[in-house]
């Protein structure tokens, strides 16, 4: 079985459960397929093989030290900025159908936007902060920069709260909003993909119970992979979920079916809280 | 000190404390008072020193401006102490430290930033531990040699392409300043970027910036208020150097901006009356204080700016 057909067999059963909004059959945005990563000579990841939906949240969960943040770190070629590390296998990137792990990495970033575990906007205004990342794609015109900043700001849920003070610097935000603000600058360049490495991890609850929102609210118009060591958090905003244990994707699924009924047994101690 | 037995109750004899315990601690707290008054001491004694430099530099020049109107000292454009018909336009030696300052500013800015930058962010580890010790050399060569340095080798070079410079001028001290205080601006700015969170640079790659726009954007300003710093330390430096331009910039006061003319700065002044023998309270030797004083403003001014700076651009990673 090819892992195409698994998705939509998958996606199919996903539709009997208790979630309708599934497409029956979601596009494929991209696709890991024999994957190996190596730390210099540790060797990281082994052979995964994941499906990412097109306009679907995928979840990356598993125990501290498993390879989900090195594998979503090979999506942009975070990588290739250390020296000493190798990768094996390919991420084929849809509908063009190339492949991410041969790309150049520069141009790879230019399509994939990232957030991080803590917020990092940029010693800038606000404005700029979201303004960077067309900047760097050629686009000066500031009505074009007024109009994409202000949509990626809404889109961040952040424009009310700061649209008075855009030319003020980004350190003045609170972390929460700082981590909005970060998400509306890896929004901005309308990236095909958007990963988060525990975007929530650095946030009191609050703050992270509205970047959920936030994500959920997206989760129909980009393709998102968020990585997170909090079991509910896959469980409430994903739509498929994969599990990693030991630098191996040990199972992947509807999010609803891995956590009502995971095949593994693996999973299913690490989801019933027996170990992580 | 041995095992200190548990506390008994208090005011009973134990022998581990020579004593009670309220006894005890009576002493202790004795002991702890006199060492908080003897390291407050120390803490008042650099105070001291500090107001008393500024007392003797304010009395003596007091005495000076008792002589010399504040507007002539700051309005006169020719210094002359030691004539007949004396002036004390202290600008005449204002301008020729800020010309030499200044270009050694020019120097040190340029270059210090692209090294601190290419050591930052583009050398490997073992470029930089190469590069580093020799920038370390670089500081330790004493100023006097810098001095001659400037006047044998920088000034006859220029003179081979530039022949209207004067044997004293200030463009080979500016330029040799500039190398000199380089290596302190370029490793105190290295380690201000060095310090800059990887993850902010991640922020900047996953964006898809080059290199090079890392290092602009997102580095050198996040590191902005340790730049600033290296760079206003960097200039207080210069303006406080004496031995470059006593050697290599002349001792004749001329007002004025042009590097290829000698002129005497500030400090070049104090060495030149400091050497000379002035009879004690006469106004030639009062006048070293007030030109001191001045000295200590603008380095004061520098400070104050930099502080400020700092402030203005402190970031929290």
């Amino acid at each position: 079985m090819t892992h195409l057909d698994s998705v939509k067999y998958m996606a199919g059963a996903e539709v009997a459960g208790s979630t309708p909004v599934v497409m029956s059959s979601p596009e494929l945005r991209a696709e890991v397929r024999n994957l190996s990563f190596w730390y210099g000579k540790t060797q990281a990841l082994n052979g995964i093989n994941l499906p990412v939906a097109d306009k679907q949240i995928t979840a990356m969960i598993g125990p501290s030290g498993c390879g989900k943040s090195t594998l979503l770190r090979c999506f942009n070629r975070m990588h290739d900025l250390y020296p000493g590390n190798r990768y094996g296998g390919e991420i084929r990137l849809y509908p063009e159908d190339r492949n991410l792990i041969a790309m150049e990495p520069g141009l790879v970033r230019l399509r994939i936007g990232m957030v991080f575990q803590k917020p990092n906007p940029f010693p800038k205004s606000i404005f700029e902060n979201v303004a960077a990342g067309l900047r760097v794609r050629g686009i000066g015109d500031k009505r074009v920069l007024n109009e994409r900043v202000e949509q990626a700001l809404r889109g961040a849920a952040l424009w009310d709260e700061v649209k008075g003070r855009l030319h003020e610097s980004a350190y003045g935000l609170s972390g929460g909003q700082q981590q909005r603000l970060c998400i509306a600058r890896a929004l901005a360049p309308q990236p095909d993909i958007l990963l988060l490495d525990e975007p929530t991890s650095a946030l009191d609850p609050i703050a992270t119970a509205r970047i959920e929102d936030l994500l959920v609210e997206l989760r129909r118009t980009i393709t998102t992979v968020i990585v997170t060591h909090n079991m509910q958090q896959a469980a409430r905003i994903s739509d498929f979920t994969a599990y990693m244990h030991m630098g191996k994707l040990v199972e992947y699924n509807g999010t609803n079916a891995i956590f009502t009924n995971p095949k593994d047994k693996l999973t299913s101690d690490y989801i019933t809280g027996r170990f992580g | 000190m041995t095992d200190i037995a548990p506390l008994v109750s208090h005011g009973a004899a134990d022998p581990v404390f020579g004593g009670t315990t309220a006894q005890f601690l009576r002493r202790r707290a004795l002991w702890n008072r006199l060492a908080g008054y003897v390291l407050a001491l120390a803490a008042l004694a650099s105070v001291l020193v500090t107001v008393g430099i500024v007392y003797v530099l304010i009395s003596e020049s007091a005495a000076f401006f008792r002589q010399v109107s504040l507007f002539d000292f700051l309005t006169d454009t020719e210094w002359t102490p030691m004539f007949e018909n004396a002036h004390f336009g202290v600008m005449t030696l204002v301008s020729a430290t800020l010309t030499v300052a200044g270009i050694a500013l020019a120097v040190a800015i340029p270059a210090g930033l692209g090294l601190a930058i290419y050591l930052s962010e583009y050398a490997g580890s073992g470029v930089r531990e190469t590069v580093k010790p020799f920038l370390e050399l670089l500081e330790g060569v004493p100023t006097v040699v810098y001095g001659f340095f400037a006047l044998l080798l920088v000034t006859p070079m220029l003179q081979s392409f530039m022949p209207e410079l004067s044997g004293f001028n200030m463009l080979a001290p500016g330029l040799v300043m500039g190398i000199m205080i380089l290596p302190y601006t370029a490793s105190v700015s290295e380690d201000a970027m060095r310090s800059v969170p990887m993850g902010l640079r991640e922020a900047g790659y996953a964006l898809g910036y080059s290199r090079f726009r890392v290092a602009l954007q997102v580095v050198v300003p996040a590191a902005l208020s340790g730049i600033t710093a290296a760079f206003i330390l960097g200039m207080s430096r210069a303006v406080g150097e004496t031995m470059v331009v006593a050697i290599a910039a002349g001792q004749n006061p001329n007002y004025g901006f042009n590097p290829m003319e000698g002129a005497a700065t500030i400090t070049a002044y104090i060495v030149q009356m400091a050497m000379g023998d002035l009879p004690h309270g006469s106004i030639a030797y009062q006048s070293v204080f007030a030109v001191g004083i001045v000295l200590f403003l603008i380095t004061l001014l520098f400070n104050l700016v930099g502080f400020y700076l700092r402030r203005r651009f402190r970031e929290e990673y």
